[in-house]
């Protein structure tokens, strides 16, 4: 059974149609990337997903239960996690403070302290344990919100660009914490720009074009079919730099 | 012991600022201090001491509405007098016998409790935030003042009690406690000095251990990043209306206090003026700390009844520079900033902290 369906889902704002019909299948256990060109409507779907906004028509299933109709917070209790692209951490609050708060509810009391040390240790942020979270570095930042994330115990985790202003390296020990998660059992659907990243831990990928579903399969299918590769030459041709797409999908 | 333990570790957290066997110490002088004051002053002078002492709790329930918990109430002084005229209209109808005082103490913080739970539920159930909240909140508040400001005539009663529009209701009551050989009736004097101590010492307690709970915890996390407090699976709404409820109780409760300390309220209990205090007290204390507040509320009231007095209409004016320099100077609070710079010596240094 897949663990999260998108069916015929539809989006518009205004005379806007941003989502168009999408049919997105996520098995349980892959690591699926979401990608396309600039305003392809990643993020609307994304938020349909996610339910910070409501489809226009459609329906969304996620472990077999309609959750078309469901707040945010009510489908992160029923297993989804998400990281934003700007990261979301509570910045005037410590470091530790911040994985209790994600935590709090999933541990009992005795075993919070270990559980949020074990944390810090993963993440590498066990000396900064103290810290104000807004006075970390961008890649810390990150680091703490995926943390936070998948302190939830997620069974599919949502990543919206996870390696935005990261290093190489970062993204690359990104990559593989995101490939230790799935190992798990986590179900990751990743929004990325970055290539590198897509082929390091994608098994699915799906391309979303002017709001609908272009192309999907394998990075190895996705990078051998010339369509997508026009989709992405057309946006850098119109725009003359294609700065939006660091690395392209020939990277 | 160990239970003893238990309670000390819950009253301390990320959320309070003040802890160790240095801050307790410091807290149990004080409140020696604040015990032992009747036995060094008149009884007049005690009387208006507790007068200062009955605002502190609508300040703790703002502190924690706003400072904790990001919501800026403009309407404190709605619950505050609902509760005041609530607990006239009872202990005038019912009178003050068998402890009746106390029972209509508590009915009157219920009935402010109530209408915020049903004005909140519509807030935020309604997604409503920032600077709108705090335009409906004082709304509110404003039209309670208009509405009881025009039941002059005397078709506006409630059983025996007249609520008198502009000239306010009077003759209720004070607090009452009953005793064998003779009820204790709570003047504006030592007894009810005591009292409403013993109140405030407990309602800080009990805050202190509320917002260093993980509701606390949640409550800090929606003043930070509501976004992502949602994100981690909290109905955020229901922590904010329960917030509110709780801050909206403890304006009731001031407003009973006041209500009884001087047998008497007005609807301009709740007027524009009046409202605003309230804010000044909590900014100019430190709104994101409770003992900040406390302090700041105390030192402002105290600031502001001397300037009454040798500067009579001065003292708003003053009032209003002091909330300007606040938000220019010390935008956290001026307690707060001397708190830290006591505090500075002493504190271990974090790496990166600057």
């Amino acid at each position: 059974m897949p663990l999260l369906e998108t069916r015929a889902l539809n989006k518009r704002f205004g005379g806007l149609h941003v989502t168009n019909n999408v049919d997105l299948v996520l098995k349980t256990g892959e690591v699926h990337c979401l990608i396309g060109p600039n305003g392809a409507g990643k993020s609307t779907l994304f938020r349909l997903i996610l339910g910070e906004h409501l489809p226009s028509s459609g329906s969304i299933l996620f472990g077999g239960e309609d959750i078309t109709a469901l707040k945010p917070f009510q489908r992160i209790r029923r297993g989804m996690s998400v990281k934003f692209q700007v990261p979301g951490i509570f910045k005037a609050l410590s470091v530790r403070q911040n994985l209790e708060i994600a935590m709090q509810h999933h541990y009992e009391p005795a075993t919070l302290g270990d559980e949020i040390g074990r944390l810090l240790d993963f993440l590498n942020l066990s000396v900064d344990a103290e810290r104000l979270a807004g006075n970390l570095s961008h890649g810390q930042k990150q680091w703490l919100e995926i943390g936070m994330a998948i302190s939830l115990k997620p069974r599919l985790l949502l990543l919206d660009e996870p390696t935005a202003g990261m290093s190489p390296e970062e993204t690359h020990a990104t990559g593989e914490m995101v490939k230790r998660l799935n190992a798990e059992g986590m179900t990751v659907l990743a929004v990325e720009h970055d290539m590198a990243f897509v082929r390091q831990v994608a098994d699915q990928v799906t391309v979303l074009h002017l709001g609908g579903v272009f192309a999907q399969g394998s990075i190895d299918d996705i990078v051998a079919d010339e369509r997508v590769a026009a989709i992405y030459l057309g946006q850098s041709t119109a725009h003359a730099t294609a700065h939006e797409q660091p690395g392209g999908v020939h990277a | 012991m160990n239970a003893l333990t238990r309670i000390f570790r819950r009253l301390e957290g990320p959320q309070t600022l003040g802890r160790g066997p240095f801050f307790w110490v410091g807290f149990l002088v004080v409140l020696v201090g604040a015990c032992a004051y009747p036995l060094l002053s008149d009884g007049y002078t005690v009387g208006n001491t507790v007068y200062f002492f009955t605002w502190i709790f609508m300040a703790l329930g703002l502190c924690l509405i706003w400072g904790y918990g990001g919501s800026l109430s403009f309407g404190q002084t709605a619950f505050f007098g609902i509760a005041g005229y609530g607990y006239g209209i009872l202990t005038i109808n019912f009178g003050a016998a068998y402890g009746f005082t106390f029972v209509a103490l508590v009915l009157a913080m219920a009935l402010a409790a109530l209408f915020a739970a049903l004005l909140g539920y519509f807030l935020f159930f309604g997604r409503i935030s920032g600077v709108f909240l705090g335009i409906v909140t004082l709304s509110v508040t404003l039209v309670l003042e208009r509405f009881m400001a025009q039941t002059a005539g005397p078709e506006w009663r409630i059983g025996s009690a007249r609520l008198n529009g502009f000239n306010g209701m009077s003759n209720m009551p004070p607090l009452t406690i009953p005793w064998p050989g003779g009820d204790i009736v709570l003047f504006p004097d030592v007894q009810l000095y005591y009292v409403v101590l013993g109140l405030l010492v407990v309602v800080y307690l009990a805050l202190r251990i509320l917002v260093n709970s993980p509701f606390g915890n949640v409550l800090v996390a929606i003043r930070e990043n509501p976004e992502r407090a949602e994100m981690l699976g909290y109905d955020i709404r229901k922590y904010q209306l329960g917030t509110f409820v709780i801050g909206a109780a403890l304006a009731g409760l001031s407003g009973v206090l006041y209500t009884s300390w001087g047998q008497y309220i007005t609807p301009s209990s709740m007027g524009m003026t009046a409202a605003a205090l309230p804010i000044v007290w909590v900014a100019v204390g430190g709104r994101s700390d409770l003992t900040t507040t406390l302090i700041g509320t105390l030192t402002v009231l105290a600031v502001f009844q001397a300037l009454t007095i040798y500067g009579s209409q001065y003292a708003l004016v003053v009032m209003g520079a002091m909330l300007v320099l606040t938000v220019l100077l010390a935008p956290s609070g001026l307690i707060l900033a001397l708190a830290r710079l006591i505090a500075r010596p002493f504190a271990k240094r974090q790496p990166g902290d600057a």
